[in-house]
């Protein structure tokens, strides 16, 4: 809610002060704005299907059954891999990864699944490729992956 | 037609895996339909205004301002510049790969992306509060502080890759949008 005020007061303020500045250029910026949607839409929405797909089939409670049954580095792995394919809002992920460490998960497995489920978006990664290109994509979402086991060692260690 | 059709074929490919799914489970199928329909609302709203501000940015701020800001020679104060831009509330990551994307052709170096968008998936700021309550201060200051490193080096990393092995499709294909970012590396 917050977050959508402030973008809508940027829009007001922006578009404001364009128009008092220059009126064609207002509209060229417009007009790139209704380019730029008309490219994006169609991968915006292969984004929107798989997302529903991924939180329909892999709920938190598959999730939680599936990291937190275990300890070891069986559980660590497979904690990341379902939050480099998962797209989970924070309200929702934080408080399964908080109840799952109190359940008996270690810290290294519960911070793969937090640090890859923020770092790789393979949900997004069709959009990401489109705008970015797919060697810019597989090298951020795989370095991420990387980053992500590593983090969560450092963590486990020193936690 | 057939431009119709392979413009479209990511979100077919999908309605065609819902129909599949619907066949075998009905319920996770529906399940899914709801779930992609919040974010649809939510993405409604949220997606107009953020492709206005772009046009806003691209109508006018000149390149060499970018360039500047955080372009190659940007350096720390352009590292700065990405982290806070990133951590700002300011919705999904979806949002931000068209901008980023603006931002490389206006001259945003790769390392400066990459930290962008690092930071806003994993750092935001609202998110942080969250994870600070359910897991804690130690772990969410932990994680914080080695997710910036890993970002940082992965954008350096990234960088020197791309330089060497520059992604000529994607090149290509957005050439025609833009004036030639790549020549203009060249001759500078």
């Amino acid at each position: 809610m917050v977050t959508m005020i402030i973008i809508y007061c940027l829009l007001a303020v922006g578009l404001i002060a364009s128009f008092v500045k220059s009126r064609e250029k207002t509209l060229k910026a417009c007009k790139m704005a209704g380019k730029a949607f008309v490219k994006t839409g169609p991968s915006l929405l292969t984004v929107l299907g798989i997302v529903g797909l991924t939180l329909g089939i892999l709920t938190p409670e598959i999730i939680a059954k599936a990291v937190g049954a275990e300890a070891g580095v069986m559980a660590t792995l497979i904690a990341s891999v379902l939050g480099a394919i998962t797209l989970i809002p924070s309200l929702v992920a934080f408080p399964l990864a908080g109840s799952l460490l109190r359940s008996g998960a270690t810290v290294m497995t519960i911070s793969a699944f937090v640090t890859s489920l923020v770092m790789v978006g393979i949900v997004t990664a069709p959009m990401e490729i489109k705008e970015l290109g797919k060697k810019f994509t597989l090298l951020r979402n795989g370095l991420g992956f990387l980053a992500a086991l590593l983090i969560a060692m450092v963590m486990g260690v020193v936690l | 037609m057939i431009r119709v059709i392979k413009k479209f074929a990511g979100p077919l490919v999908v309605l065609a895996i819902y129909i599949g799914l619907a066949l075998v489970r009905a319920d996770l199928a529906v399940q899914s339909s709801h779930v992609a329909w919040d974010y649809l609302k939510e993405m409604v709203l949220i997606i107009p205004p953020v492709f206005l501000l772009m046009g806003l940015i691209e109508a006018w701020i000149p390149k060499n301002k970018i360039q500047k800001w955080l372009g190659k020679g940007s350096g720390f104060k352009g590292l700065v510049i990405s982290f806070v831009l990133g951590t700002l509330p300011t919705g999904p990551l979806y949002v931000a790969f068209p901008m980023a994307a603006t931002l490389i052709h206006k001259g945003a170096s790769r390392t400066n992306m990459v930290v962008f968008l690092g930071s806003w998936a994993a750092l935001k700021v609202p998110q942080l509060m969250v994870e600070i309550k359910f897991l804690g201060i130690a772990f969410t200051l932990l994680r914080f502080v080695l997710t910036l490193v890993a970002l940082v080096l992965m954008g350096l990393l990234m960088e020197k890759f791309l330089r060497k092995f520059p992604d000529e499709e994607w090149l290509q294909r957005t050439d025609g949008e833009v004036q030639q970012p790549a020549t203009e590396e060249m001759t500078r």
